[in-house]
C-alpha cells in the first residue's frame, strides 16, 4: 500500500468566478476512515469529484493512491467513488447492476457482491428504479465494495436516508471496511454520522480546509478554556485560538495547542468530534464577519 | 460495456426493428405488383404512344404511398436524432448515472465510443435499410413521377439511396453532441431538432445545386419544355408562352434556372410561371393569328416563334448525376459526423463533470 491515499498541493477548483475549493493542502495517509464534514456548499463534493477524476482541478494538483485522478483504467479499477444521491439505473435489475460491475471491473467480486444482496434481504430481479433509498444506496455501496478497491470514496451516501437505515448502510460500511482493510473517505453535513465512524477528520467550510488529522490527535490537542473574562491576545504564543465568546464576565475559548495547559485560571474541558467541528464553523463566520466589516470601513 | 450499450438501448432498438419490419412485409408483398404493372403499363404504351398519359395515370394511383414513405425517409433521420441521439448522454446526467459508470475501471472516452458506436451503427443500418427499401419498392414511381417529383427533385432525392445513411449518422451524433453540451434532455432534443432541420432545408437548396457545375443548354421550343402558348381571341395582344420545368431529352432533371430567350438573346420575364412570356409576334396576322386557331394551328405558332428564333434556356442536373451526388452528399455528411463525433470526445474529456 502506498503511505498516503490522497495528497493534494494548493489544490482548487474555480466555477465560472466563484472558487468551491481554495488552496486546499492535504495528505491523507493509508488506512484511514476520513471524515469530511462542513455545511452545504462547502466544496466537499468538489474536492472528491476531483479526488475521484470527475473534475479536473483549476489551480494545484491532486494525487491519488499515487496516481493521476481517472488517469486510466488501472487508477479507475483502484478508486471507488458512490456519487451523492447514490444513483443507479433506475430500469435495469440488480442482477443487471452486478453484471455491470462484473463487465466492467477486472478485479470484480462477485461472490462477495451476492453475498452481500442476499444479507440485505433484497432479490436479484427487483428494478433499482423500485428500491427505497437507503436499499438503493447499499446497491451503489455493494458496487463500489465488490469493485475491490483501495481507496473508497463516498459522497453524503446516508444524506437522504432515515436514521434507521443510516446507521446500517454505516455499519455495512465499516464491516467492511475492517473486512478488506481499505482506505475510505466519506463526506457528510453532519457530525453525528461521522462521529462512531471516522478516525481521521477534515473540516471544509467557506470551500477551505479549516483542519485535517487524526481524530485522537485532533481531540487531544483541541480544549475548551472557560475563566474569568480575557482577551484573545493574552493567551500564551503556543494557543492558537479556534473560537471565542465572551459574556460580561466571562470568556469562552477552544484552542489548539501541543502543550499541558497550566493556567490555574481556567477550567479545561474536553472537546467532542462535534464541539470540534463547530469550532471551526464558527471560526470561519466569524472571520467573514470580520472581513465584511473591514470592507465596510 | 458492448453489454451495458446494449442493455440499455434493446427496448429502442426492437422498437425500430418492429416497425421496419411491418414496413419491409408491407413493401414486399406490395412491390412485386407494382413492378409488374408499371411494365405491362410500359409494353401497352409504347405500342401507341401513350406514355405521357400512362406516367400521369400510374404516378396518380400510388401518389399517396409514394409520398408517404418519402416523408417518412426523410423524417426517420431527424427522430433518430431526437429520440436516440440527444437522451443518449443527457439521460445519464439529469439521472446521476454517468457518476455511477464513469467510476468502474472504464475510461470516459471508451464508454462514449462504445455509446457512440454501437448505437451509431444500428441507427444507420436502420435509416439505411429503410432508404434502400423504399427506393427498391418506389422505382417505378420514380420512373413515372412528374419533374417536380422525380428523383433528382430536392425532397424525393433526400429519401432514396444511401443519402438518408449520412443523415441518419449526422443526425444521431448531432444529438449526442448537443445533449452533452446543453445537459437536459427536453432543451437538448428541441435544439438537435432545429439545427438538424436548419441544415436539412439549407443544404438541398445551397449547395446541391453546386456539387457539380450544372449544365446550361438552349433548346428550341416544343411540347416538352413548354407547358402551353395562349393566343389571345380578342387581336391586338401578343401571345403569351409558359415554359415548363423540363429538359428535352433529358427527362427527369433537376431544372435550377428555366428562363425563356428573345430572339436578341435577352431573358423575357415570366416565361416560367405567373403570367406567361409575351411573344413578340404578330397576332393579327400570320401563322398566330386567332383566326387560323383551327385544329393544330398553334403548331404552325410555335413553329414561328421558334423560328423567330425564341429559345428555352435551361440550368439543369441532369438524372445520371444522381449516384455521383448522392455519394457527394453522403460524404460531406459523413465528413460533418466525424467532425462532431470529435468535438464530442474532446468535450466529454474536457468541460463535462
Amino acid at each position: 500500500m502506498t503511505s498516503s491515499v490522497l495528497e493534494a498541493q494548493g489544490l482548487g477548483k474555480k466555477y465560472g468566478k466563484r472558487w468551491a475549493l481554495r488552496e486546499c493542502t492535504i495528505d491523507i495517509p493509508a488506512g484511514h476512515v476520513v471524515g469530511l464534514v462542513g455545511p452545504n456548499g462547502a466544496g466537499k463534493t468538489t474536492l472528491l469529484k476531483l479526488a475521484s477524476g470527475q473534475l479536473e482541478p483549476t489551480a494545484g494538483s491532486i494525487t491519488v493512491l499515487g496516481g493521476r485522478p481517472a488517469g486510466g483504467p488501472a487508477q479507475l479499477a483502484r478508486v471507488g467513488f458512490v456519487a451523492q444521491g447514490t444513483p443507479v439505473y433506475a430500469g435495469l435489475s440488480i442482477a443487471d447492476h452486478l453484471r455491470l460491475g462484473a463487465r466492467l471491473n477486472p478485479r470484480w467480486d462477485d461472490a462477495r457482491a451476492r453475498e452481500r444482496i442476499a444479507q440485505l434481504g433484497l432479490t436479484f430481479d427487483r428494478r433499482a428504479g423500485k428500491l427505497s433509498g437507503g436499499q438503493r444506496a447499499q446497491v451503489a455501496l455493494t458496487l463500489g465494495l465488490a469493485k475491490r478497491p483501495e481507496l473508497l470514496i463516498l459522497d453524503e451516501p446516508v444524506a437522504s436516508l432515515d436514521p434507521l437505515a443510516r446507521r446500517e448502510f454505516l455499519r455495512g460500511l465499516m464491516e467492511a471496511t475492517v473486512e478488506h482493510q481499505l482506505s475510505v473517505v466519506l463526506s457528510s453535513h453532519l457530525v453525528s454520522d461521522l462521529e462512531r465512524t471516522c478516525d481521521y477528520l477534515i473540516v471544509l467550510v467557506d470551500s477551505r480546509v479549516q483542519v485535517a488529522g487524526e481524530v485522537d490527535k485532533l481531540l487531544a490537542t483541541h480544549h475548551r478554556l472557560t475563566g474569568p473574562r480575557r482577551d484573545a491576545d493574552r493567551l500564551p504564543a503556543d494557543q492558537h485560538v479556534i473560537s471565542a465568546s465572551h459574556t460580561d464576565r466571562q470568556s469562552t475559548f477552544v484552542v489548539r495547542t501541543d502543550a499541558p495547559i497550566h493556567d490555574p485560571a481556567w477550567t479545561v474541558t474536553q472537546l467532542g468530534m462535534e464541539d470540534l467541528v463547530l469550532a471551526y464553523m464558527d471560526k470561519s463566520t466569524a472571520e467573514c464577519r470580520r472581513a465584511a466589516l473591514e470592507m465596510q470601513r | 460495456m458492448i453489454w451495458l450499450t446494449w442493455r440499455q438501448f434493446r427496448g429502442s432498438a426492437a422498437m425500430m426493428a418492429a416497425v421496419l419490419g411491418v414496413l419491409a412485409v408491407a413493401l414486399a408483398v406490395t412491390g412485386p405488383g407494382l413492378a409488374s404493372a408499371y411494365s405491362a403499363g410500359i409494353a401497352d404504351c409504347t405500342t401507341d404512344d401513350t406514355c405521357a398519359g400512362f406516367y400521369n395515370r400510374f404516378f396518380g394511383e400510388y401518389d399517396l404511398p409514394f409520398l408517404a414513405l418519402t416523408l417518412g425517409v426523410l423524417i426517420l433521420p431527424a427522430l433518430i436524432g431526437l429520440f436516440w441521439g440527444a437522451p443518449l448522454i443527457t439521460r445519464e446526467l439529469e439521472a446521476g448515472t454517468h457518476l455511477l459508470v464513469w467510476n468502474q475501471s472504464i475510461t470516459r472516452g471508451r464508454w462514449l465510443a462504445v455509446k457512440l458506436g454501437l448505437t451509431g451503427l444500428v441507427a444507420v443500418a436502420a435509416v439505411g435499410l429503410c432508404g434502400l427499401m423504399v427506393t427498391w419498392w418506389s422505382d417505378p414511381l420514380d420512373k413515372s413521377a412528374a419533374e417536380g417529383m422525380a428523383l433528382m427533385a430536392p425532397l424525393v432525392f433526400s429519401a432514396r439511396g444511401i443519402a438518408p445513411m449520412g443523415y441518419a449518422a449526422f443526425a444521431f451524433v448531432l444529438g449526442v453532441t448537443v445533449g452533452m453540451v446543453v445537459r437536459r434532455t427536453l432543451p437538448a432534443m428541441a435544439l438537435t431538432l432545429a439545427v438538424f432541420a436548419a441544415i436539412q432545408l439549407t443544404l438541398p437548396t445551397m449547395v446541391r445545386p453546386h456539387l457539380v457545375a450544372p449544365v446550361t443548354a438552349t433548346f428550341e421550343l416544343g411540347m416538352e419544355n413548354m407547358e402551353s402558348l395562349s393566343i389571345p381571341r380578342e387581336g391586338g395582344e401578343s401571345p403569351r408562352l409558359f415554359l415548363r420545368e423540363a429538359v428535352p431529352g433529358h427527362p427527369g432533371s433537376w431544372v435550377l434556372a428555366n428562363e425563356l430567350l428573345a430572339p436578341s438573346g435577352q431573358v423575357i420575364s415570366g416565361g416560367d410561371g405567373g403570367t406567361g412570356a409575351v411573344i413578340n409576334v404578330s397576332s393579327t396576322s400570320g401563322p398566330c393569328a386567332p383566326r387560323n386557331a383551327a385544329p393544330g394551328a398553334g403548331d404552325g405558332c410555335l413553329g414561328e416563334v421558334n423560328r423567330l428564333g425564341y429559345r428555352q434556356q435551361v440550368t439543369y442536373q441532369p438524372l445520371e448525376r444522381f449516384w455521383i451526388f448522392q455519394w457527394i452528399e453522403t460524404g460531406i455528411y459523413a465528413l460533418l459526423t466525424v467532425g462532431l463525433a470529435w468535438l464530442s470526445f474532446w468535450w466529454i474529456r474536457r468541460r463535462l463533470s
